[in-house]
This record gives structure tokens, sequence and C-alpha cells, in this order.
């Protein structure tokens, strides 16, 4: 009895993604152009909101930086984008944002939590006020293009990034790394002391989260075309995936997986409904999710399944 | 040669005086009620817009909205302390967890407040004139506003200064900032106290807002920059010292002025790279801890 | 040559010395213990050894290493593992992976999944937790958290371990189970030093003690001589010891 429930709960929880994965691959041959533009963007939003739970998670160092390393990203594809292929320019996109988060990292990881909030709060802002006045000063020109590329290539592109980051993120979580992370997380001290190298775990983990938020930013520049730094420099996109972490909620992989997805949804129909409110529904989602929604969706899920499964072994 | 050196220093004291002020605001949110508040930018746009209106509907002269402005955003400060955050805080499993969720709450703030602000206003860019004449000093040449503004700045700190060490209230917000628990066992309501704290960090954002909205145009997403700004000061000044709070504001007014001086445009830029070195040599900044 | 040598060691914050101009010796094998009044510098002194603290002058040496500075995971590496005073286990994690944790960094490199986990079945057993091992760490009880720690710190394989006042907030029972344990730990050949206020414990355990009050050495011997001293009977005067039987 036990051994059918078992096979039956490991077939779901491997089945079901693997259908998904076969419906997204094959989408754009028949589902229309604006679902796929649409499935575009909400995969850009899950690669950043899972990026980001892949660190901010188990260290509880919020990072604000997020907006910055997209922007670099999608300022890499800019300038590359006419002299390299696009999956090299891609990987130089992750790999610039990579070596920023190394720096940003290095610099600030070591002290409180709380300076390293401000500090990726005011990167977003330096870069942009930076780049806006050497385009003014130095370059002469502000913004720049970028050749374009199909919007089933893009899809195709994000889908890819999408699934390597979950795969990073299912293994991270089950090597030793992934233990020290959480070590890390939850008593730095204690972590230090059995071994683990604090400062290399926060700063890689840190990087590695830059480098899926860079090689997305790479990829929709071309879908873009015209970027400048007050588009490439979004305060937005450093907030909104702290928002759908937590509403998805960051205890499980699918987490910020749902709560991404569920608000870029969201995000398009109100911006299309009602685009003077959405930022006000968003805002007051965020402190009822804060209030009153510790563990997100995830932990609403968790509660139904728990009394799922109670009221079946009631009933046996 | 000393008509430039002038300009630039009472420039810097001009623009310091606005960042003082919106400094200690967010000094007292984060340094005594623990609430980093990424929304404070939001209050200091409402002050700005409060008297915009005041002024272009009713004819409200600036320097009296500055009595209109502070107490309402004060109010607005002290309910959402008293509802949100307190529940927050009773909510929270420690200090820090307490810390992250206020700061991530804020979050949400900043949204609601800014999407209100661009449905009553409008998003475009506002401005008016108020005391936008020149005044001479010393051969330097200033907008009489800023001048005026740079006065009201070190008026607000004197005042404040004079109310945390000599009133009642004053001490009780002090003792707060030191130890909440023991400040509790003294007879301290300490919530009522932080809550005030909170509001008086509003009001002084609120106070910044009016001001600014004086020498400057402003525009519903003015918010997160001024809270960057607030953000840099409070730790050169010193992460829970609100006299280093003050004193950090126009010490970066200065480096602003400087900095726009040689290269205008990179100000921000400045401050940024000023953030970085403190954060390496010394995070604890001028006079904190 | 002693496995931990210090010179000098001091250590200040703001204008107090907690641990001032101090002279130890620890030799291989032996159980050395560590005691004096609240505020001594006990562990203030761990926290010198691990590297938690960075002293003002001085020099510690691990095994004829310098290790004055370096950081706290490298010099759990090289063989020293310590519990904490105020229970520091990782508590959402189960008991299970807080020993792994160990035995993944500690002074083993590249062990495998499998091994590790082995490795830490085998701590756990000799412990007493192999019953908890899948629950999270922060259910158990504070007898049980101490006792995780001490495995935590086992399972890094060390030469040295420092046991800050595990016995504390045990009963009488407990506290014989404890002074077991640490004989045990030595029986594997590692060297202990341990800061307790039980005294029965000390006296029992440790070959050799040293007794520090406001940072100093004021008297260091074997149990026999430190029960006598004149000077640490009037130290403790006053004082809240646990005084056994």
């Amino acid at each position: 009895m036990d051994i059918v429930r078992v096979i039956s709960k490991r077939s779901f929880v491997l089945g079901l993604p693997l259908l998904i994965l076969i419906l997204l691959a094959t989408s754009p041959l028949y589902a229309p152009p604006y679902t796929v533009i649409l499935l575009t963007s909400i995969f850009m939003y899950i690669i950043i909101t899972v990026s980001w739970t892949m660190f901010s998670g188990p260290t509880g160092y919020i990072s604000l930086a997020s907006a910055a390393f997209f922007g670099v990203g999608i300022y890499t594809s800019a300038i590359l984008g006419k002299a390299l292929p696009l999956p090299l320019v891609i990987c130089m996109g992750g790999l610039v944002s990579f070596c920023l988060a190394l720096l940003v990292g290095a610099l600030t990881l070591r002290l409180r939590g709380i300076y390293f909030v401000m500090f990726t709060f005011g990167l977003v802002e330096l870069l942009l006020h930076f780049i806006l006045w050497w385009e003014v000063n130095i370059t002469g020109t502000t913004g720049r293009v970028v050749p374009t590329v199909s919007n089933t290539t893009v899809y195709y592109l994000m889908l890819i990034i999408f699934v390597i980051l979950m795969l990073t993120t299912y293994l991270i979580k089950r090597s030793k790394y992934g233990l020290a992370l959480q070590s890390v997380g939850q008593e730095e001290d204690a972590a230090a002391h059995t071994g683990v190298n604090v400062t290399m775990v926060k700063v890689m983990t840190f990087a590695v989260s830059a480098f899926f938020m860079g090689a997305a930013g790479a990829i929709m520049a071309t879908r873009w075309t015209y970027i400048d730094p007050r588009i490439a420099f979004n305060p937005l996109i450093s907030f909104l995936p702290v928002l759908m972490a937590i509403f998805g909620g960051m205890g499980q992989l699918y987490g910020p997986v749902i709560g991404a997805a569920i608000f870029t949804y969201l995000e398009e129909f109100l911006i299309t409904r009602f685009p003077y409110y959405y930022m006000l529904i968003f805002g007051i989602i965020m402190v009822v999710a804060i209030l009153y929604l510790p563990n997100g969706l995830v932990g609403v899920i968790q509660k139904l399944w728990k009394r799922i499964s109670e009221r079946k072994h009631a009933d046996t | 040669m000393i008509v430039r050196i002038l300009d630039v220093a009472i420039a810097g004291l001009m623009l310091g005086g606005i960042y003082a002020l919106i400094a200690v605001g967010l000094s007292l949110q984060y340094g005594v009620a623990r609430v980093l508040n990424i929304a404070h930018g939001e209050f200091i746009m409402l002050g700005a817009f409060i008297s915009w209106s005041l002024y272009t509907i009713f004819g409200i002269n600036p320097l009296v909205s500055l009595a209109i402005c502070g107490p309402i955003v004060f109010i607005i400060g002290f309910i959402l302390y008293r509802t949100l955050f307190t529940r927050l805080r009773n909510s929270s499993a420690s200090p820090a967890a307490f810390e992250g969720n206020s700061m991530l709450a804020s979050f949400g703030l900043l949204f609601i407040i800014q999407n209100v602000a661009i449905l009553i206003w409008g998003a475009d860019i506002k401005g008016y004139s108020y005391l936008a004449f020149p005044v001479n000093f010393g051969g330097a040449v200033f907008a009489a506003n800023r001048l005026v503004t740079l006065g009201f700045a070190i008026i607000i700190g004197l005042v404040f200064y004079l109310f945390l060490a000599r009133t009642r209230l004053g001490k009780a917000i002090r003792a707060a900032a030191q130890d909440p628990s023991a400040a509790g066992l003294m007879g301290v309501n300490i919530n009522q106290v932080l809550a005030l704290c909170f509001g008086f960090g509003a009001l002084m954002a609120g106070l910044g807002g009016t001001l600014i909205s004086m020498s400057y145009q402003i525009q519903p997403t003015m918010g997160l920059e001024y809270t960057v700004i607030a953000l840099i000061v409070i730790v050169l000044g010193g992460l829970g010292s609100i006299p280093g709070s003050f004193i950090g504001g126009f010490l970066l007014g200065l480096v602003g002025s400087i900095v726009t001086y040689i290269q205008p445009g990179l100000s921000l830029v400045a401050y940024y790279v000023i953030f970085m070195l403190l954060l390496v040599a010394k995070p604890t900044g001028i006079l904190g801890k | 040559m002693p496995i931990l040598e210090g010179k000098g060691v001091t250590k200040y914050f703001g204008g107090l010395a907690a641990v001032s101009n101090l002279d130890f010796n620890v030799e291989r094998g032996e159980a050395l213990g560590l005691i004096g009044p609240n505020g001594a510098g006990k562990t203030t002194l761990f926290n010198l050894i691990s590297a938690a603290l960075v002293p003002k002058s001085g020099i510690i040496r691990l095994k004829g290493k310098n290790i004055t500075g370096l950081k706290p995971y490298k010099i759990c590496r090289m063989g020293v593992a310590r519990t904490f005073q105020t229970v520091k286990v990782f508590p959402d994690m189960p008991v299970l992976d807080n020993v792994v944790l160990g035995s993944y960094f500690g002074t083993s490199t590249n062990m495998s999944s499998a091994d590790a986990v082995v490795k830490a079945s085998e701590i756990l057993e000799f412990m007493g937790l192999s019953e908890v091992k899948a629950i999270p760490a922060k259910d158990l009880t504070l007898a049980n958290q101490k006792r995780l720690e001490v495995a935590r710190a086992l399972a890094t394989n060390p030469e040295l371990l420092l046991l800050d006042e595990i016995m504390a907030g045990l009963n009488p029972a407990e506290v014989g189970q404890a002074m077991e344990l640490v004989n045990r730990i030595r029986e594997k050949g590692i060297t202990i030093i341990m800061i307790e206020h039980v005294m029965k414990a000390i006296m029992n355990v440790c070959e050799r003690i040293i007794v520090l009050h406001h940072g100093a050495k004021i008297a260091e011997g074997t149990p026999q001589e430190i029960a006598t001293s004149k000077k640490v009977i009037e130290v403790y005067l006053g004082e809240k010891a646990h005084a056994g039987s």
C-alpha cells in the first residue's frame, strides 16, 4: 500500500514538471504569438526571482541589486551584440554580472546584513547615473540600439536559461554547498567554526545568482531593441522579485516560480485593465503577504496538503 | 577665487541642509524604531506635493505650509507605525527578523504611496516659483529660496536638538534609542515612543520635502533618489547617531557641491564611492559605535 | 611539543582587558580545565583560539604553527573544534544534517556524501542521538542540543576540542553522563580544554587546571593543588560555584 503511494508520489513529482516542460518547449508551434511573448516575460521574472532566492533565501541577506545585474546584462548585449554571436553575448552578459557580483560581494558580505541591503539598494542608482553621465559626456549618445532577434528565438533562449537555472538550483540545494549555504544563513558563526568558508560560500552563491540575471538581461535586450540607462536599470526589477519570492514562498524550489508566474501574469492583466492601480495592488499584496503569509503560497499549499493527508489518515 | 569657494561652500551647505533633515528622519526611523524605511523618500515626496497643492491651489506660503505638511506626514507615519509596524514587531521571531520584515513592508508602502500620489497629482513634473530672486552674498549669488531653505534646516535641527535634550519625551526617545527594554522598565511607554519616533522621522521627511519643493521641480518618482542619499548619510554619520546624521548631511552636501563644480552629473556617483570607501574602511561612520 | 601554546595573548574590549598577557600550554592528549569567576575571560580565550576574535597582541600556536589572525574555518580544518556557551545548533536543519556538515567541511577534504552520512550516523550513535536524527535541531531538549554541538564538533575530526560549559543547566544525572562522554572522547586521543563552573566535573575529569581572574592566570596545577590553593579559594569566596560532593 505504502509502496504504491511512494511510487505514485515520485512519478507525480517527476512527471508533472516534465510534461509542463514539453508543453512549454513546443508552445511556439501551436500558441498565439502574444502568449509566447507573455511566456517570455514570465520566464524573465522567474529567472530573476529564482536567482534572487538562490542567494537571499538561505542566507537571509536581502539583495536589492537584481536590477543592477540584469541591467549590466542588457548593456553587455547592447555593446557586444553587433560584434559577437548571440550565445556568446549571453554568456558574456552573465559573466560580467558574475564579476560585478564578486566585487560587490567581497566588499559587503563580510559586514552586517544591513550594510549589504543598503549597498545593493544604491548600486542600481549608481550604475544608472554613472552610465547616464558617461553617455552624455563621453560617448555623446544616449542609449543604444540592439540588433533584433525573432521572438521565438528569444523565447527558446529564455526557456533554456530557465531550465539550466532550475537544474543548478536543484543540484546546489542537494550538494554539500547547499548545506553549507543553509548553515551560513541559520548560524553563521557556528558554520565558520565547523569549517565552512563563510565568505566564499556567500560571495560565490551571490555571483552565480547574478550570472543568471545577467544572462537573462542579455537576452531580453534583443527584444527591446532600443535601450538607455533608465530602461536598463529599472529599480522595479530589484523590488518585484522580492515581492514575488515572498508571495510565492521561499522554502521550496517551486515557491519563487509560482510567485513570479502569478505576479507577471497579474502585472500583464493589471497594466492593460487598471494601468494606474497596479503598483498600489502590488504594494498591498506585499504588505498583506508579510503580515499574514510568512511562508508565502508554499506555506499555504503545505498547510492544505497536510490537512488533506490528515483527513485521508483519519478515514483509514 | 574667494567668490568661487564661497559659491561652492554655500551651495554645499544649502544642499546639505536638506540632506541633514532627511537623514535625521531616517536615523530616527532606523536607529530608534528599527525600521529601515525604504519608503522614506515617498514621505519626502508627499511633503513636497502637499506644499505644491497648498501653494498653487490656496496660495499658501510654503514656509507656512511647513506647519501644515509636517503634522500631516507625522500623523501618517505615526498611524502606520501603530498599525503595521507594531503588528510586525509582535509577530517577528527576533529583532533581526523584524528589521528584515519591516524593511520589506516599507517596500510595499513605497509602491502604495507612490501610486496614490500618481492618482492624486498625476505623473508629470511639477514646480512652483517662490522667493526665486537672487541674493548677493559677499560677491557670490544665490537664489533666496535656497538660502531660506538652509536657514530653516538649521532652525529645525536646533529645535529638534533642544527637544531631544531638554524635554521629557526627548529623553524618553534617547533612552529608547540606547536600550528599548531598559527604557520600558523605567516606565517609558515603549510602543508609544517608538511610534512617535517613526512619526518624527516622517515629519522630518515631510519638512524636507516642503523645502525641496521651494527650490526644485518635483515628481512622484522623486523619492527613491533621496532615500539612497539619506541611507548614505546615516552610514556616513554613524548608524544610530542622530547628531551624526545631521553633520553627515552637511558633509555630503559639501561633497556634492564640490563634485558638481568639477563634473556636473556625477554627484550621486561620488556619494556612492564615498559609501563604498566607508563600508570598506570605517563602517561605523563618523560618530557611530 | 605542546599541541597548543599561547604567549602574551591580550584582548581588550573598549578600555577593559578581557584577557591580559596570558601564557598557556596544552599538552597533546590531556584534559585541561579552565575555570574562573564570571567575566574572567574564559570564553574570550576560547574565542581567541578559535579565531572568533583577533587578539590585540600575543601569539597562538597550534602544533607549532602560528594561527593568530587566521580565519575560523581554517583553524577548524587544522583540527580545532568547539562548542559554544549559548548553544548554536542549526535550528531548522535536521540533527543528522547538523553533523553531516561537520563531516563535509572538517579536517577531511573531499568526503563523498555517502561516507559523510555514514560517519555522521556513527557519531550520532556515539553521542546517543540516533533516535532524533531526523528532527529539526530547534526541537531538541537543551541537553540534547548541547550533545548535538559536541557531535557536530566531533564530525570535523578534530585533534583539539574546546568545550564551553557543556554542563550548564544539566541535572546531576546528566552531569554524570557528560563526564562519561568527555572521558570517552579522550579515549579517541582527542585533546580537550573545558570551561566549566560545575566543579565536580572539572576536578574529576581534568588532569590540569588553569584559573583565570580578570583576564590573567592566577593559578595553574593539578585539581588537588587548585582545590587547596588559597588564592583560588579567595577568588571564589562569594561566587556561586556549583560545589560538587
